[in-house]
């Protein structure tokens, strides 16, 4: 509820939202039904389908799509956090050869398409990438982009008086950018990071354009032999929303641990005053 | 570069699919994702428990997988044939599921920008003697509009770069076009991707220019 926007609610009001909250469930689960009641006529929740997903061959294949799928994941997110980092650094640098070219890559591959790079990294580089390596590096080059922006930010909101004081006791500029603000700048936008990691999970999903095993490839090759979409689709569904909203959990909860850090004032990272991105993993890509 | 000007016909097409998903699901996605922002601040307890669970379920799922579901989900539920505009049924398939998809995005942005219009606006509002609805439509969302532009901004460019994925199930916009060609062509890859994807960092561009020019509109000495 937003403080926004009521005051705290008299007795009357409680009665009423209390009774708009009763019409709107029984609405909402009058919907529910109905969709669902139309979807077992139409024979989606046969038994036999249960019987063919119970087949020990099936749950084999989710479980190799979900390694396949969580294998990618980390492979892209280590490869994009390192990208990312040496992007973030050389558009930093103060020398306009590494900075230049560092602000192009990364809007151009900000801008385009997830799946374009995907294969255009299968296709392009056939002969020297697998399937695997083109959906890893395809998603490397995206996500490595996006969080050398956020590292970017990160650097930028390290207080003034670290590099000062770095450079003061005589470290290079490159000491000071790598033993005292990208750790620092990680540190802080932890929660960023990870909230990223949904969104590479999410996008490898994208893999099945250049058919690689993942989640969602075997989803549909179960789909197509026991031709019925909805309930596999929806498992696969399933399985992504809970890994990816325990992540965003573990984000938010890093988000205020730091913040809470940050009021102390005893480490003075100066997290409290640091806007993170309110709207997790963004924008929906 | 040859396999681009020959093929312009097929690209300008797949393009103006691109154009045409963005922006009718650009659209539908406002609409529902302002409708359920509502539900998520209403002093309505189960309301706020759908808008909740829907942002949930619809913002953790892959794109691809809403888009598949959803081309088996419409004819099942009995809209079999919702072609609109001379474009396929299965564009309005894709489109339903972008909006769906989008929508959840939509939503936690409108929440945030209702939740940054300082808190004595609204009690103003209600001490003149407005009612909810009112202090909402007159007061609150006028402003939460224009901190919800920028990160709009970011929606809008994430929604004209997930339409590609519609290439997926078949909708034969930009990027089926390019794996069409890829497949064709395997000697121009190269061209072919950099022609595509220049497209896609034009619609970006000016898309962000429109929205950062509605944003200056729109800015008030506050």
């Amino acid at each position: 509820m937003s403080a926004v926007l009521f005051d705290v609610p008299g007795p009357q009001a409680q009665r009423r939202a209390r009774i708009g909250a009763a019409v709107a469930a029984v609405l909402a689960t009058v919907l529910v039904g109905l969709v669902l009641w139309k979807l077992a006529a139409e024979g989606e929740f046969e038994s036999e389908l249960w019987e063919d997903l119970r087949q020990p061959n099936i749950a084999r294949a989710i479980g190799q799509g979900l390694t396949s799928t969580l294998s990618a994941a980390a492979s892209a997110i280590v490869l994009s956090v390192v990208f990312g980092a040496v992007l973030a650094v050389a558009r930093l640098s103060d020398h306009r050869v590494f900075r230049i070219p560092a602000a192009v890559v990364i809007e151009f591959f900000r801008a385009v398409p997830l799946l374009l790079l995907i294969m255009f990294v299968f296709f392009g580089f056939s002969n020297l990438f697998s399937d695997y390596w083109s959906l890893v590096l395809a998603l490397m080059l995206y996500n490595g982009s996006v969080l050398a922006e956020v590292f970017r930010a990160g650097v930028n909101a390290v207080p003034r008086g670290q590099s000062e004081a770095a450079s003061a006791i005589g470290m290079r500029k490159s000491q000071v950018m790598s033993s005292v603000l990208l750790p620092q700048a990680v540190t802080i936008m932890l929660p960023a990071i990870i909230s990223q990691c949904v969104v590479v999970l999410k996008d490898t999903a994208l893999g099945v354009i250049i058919a690689y095993g993942d989640l969602v490839f075997q989803a549909n090759l179960i789909a197509e032999s026991v031709n019925h979409t909805i309930v596999p689709l929806a498992l696969a569904a399933l399985i992504f929303i809970v890994i990816n909203y325990s992540l965003s959990r573990l984000a938010t909860w890093l988000e205020r641990r730091f913040a809470e850090r940050g009021r102390g004032g005893a480490g003075g990272t100066g997290t409290a005053d640091l806007q993170l991105d309110p709207v997790r993993g963004g924008a929906g890509d | 570069m040859d396999t681009l000007v020959e093929n312009r016909a097929e690209i300008w097409e797949g393009f103006r699919l691109t154009l045409w998903m963005l922006l009718v699901s650009g659209i539908l996605a406002t609409v529902l994702g302002t409708v359920l922002a509502s539900f998520r601040v209403s002093p309505v307890g189960s309301l706020r428990a759908i808008g909740t669970s829907y942002v949930n379920v619809f913002r953790n799922t892959p794109l691809v997988i809403i888009l598949v579901l959803s081309a088996a989900f419409w004819p099942t539920v009995g809209l079999n044939s919702i072609g609109v505009l001379g474009y396929s049924t299965f564009v309005t398939f894709a489109v339903l599921g972008l909006s769906v998809y989008t929508a959840a995005f939509v939503c936690e942005a409108v929440r945030s920008g209702i939740n940054s219009v300082a808190t004595g606006q609204a009690e103003a509002a209600r001490s003149v003697g407005m009612t909810f609805t009112q202090s909402l439509r007159l007061v609150i969302l006028p402003q939460a509009l224009r901190a919800v532009i920028p990160p709009l901004t970011s929606i809008y460019i994430a929604l004209a770069k997930n339409t590609s994925v519609a290439a997926i199930v078949g909708v034969p916009e930009a990027a089926y076009v390019m794996r069409r060609l890829s497949n064709k062509f395997t000697s121009d890859v190269y061209a072919i991707f950099l022609g595509i994807a220049l497209g896609y960092v034009i619609i970006v561009l000016v898309l962000s220019g429109l929205l950062q020019l509605a944003e200056r509109r729109l800015a008030v000495a506050r």
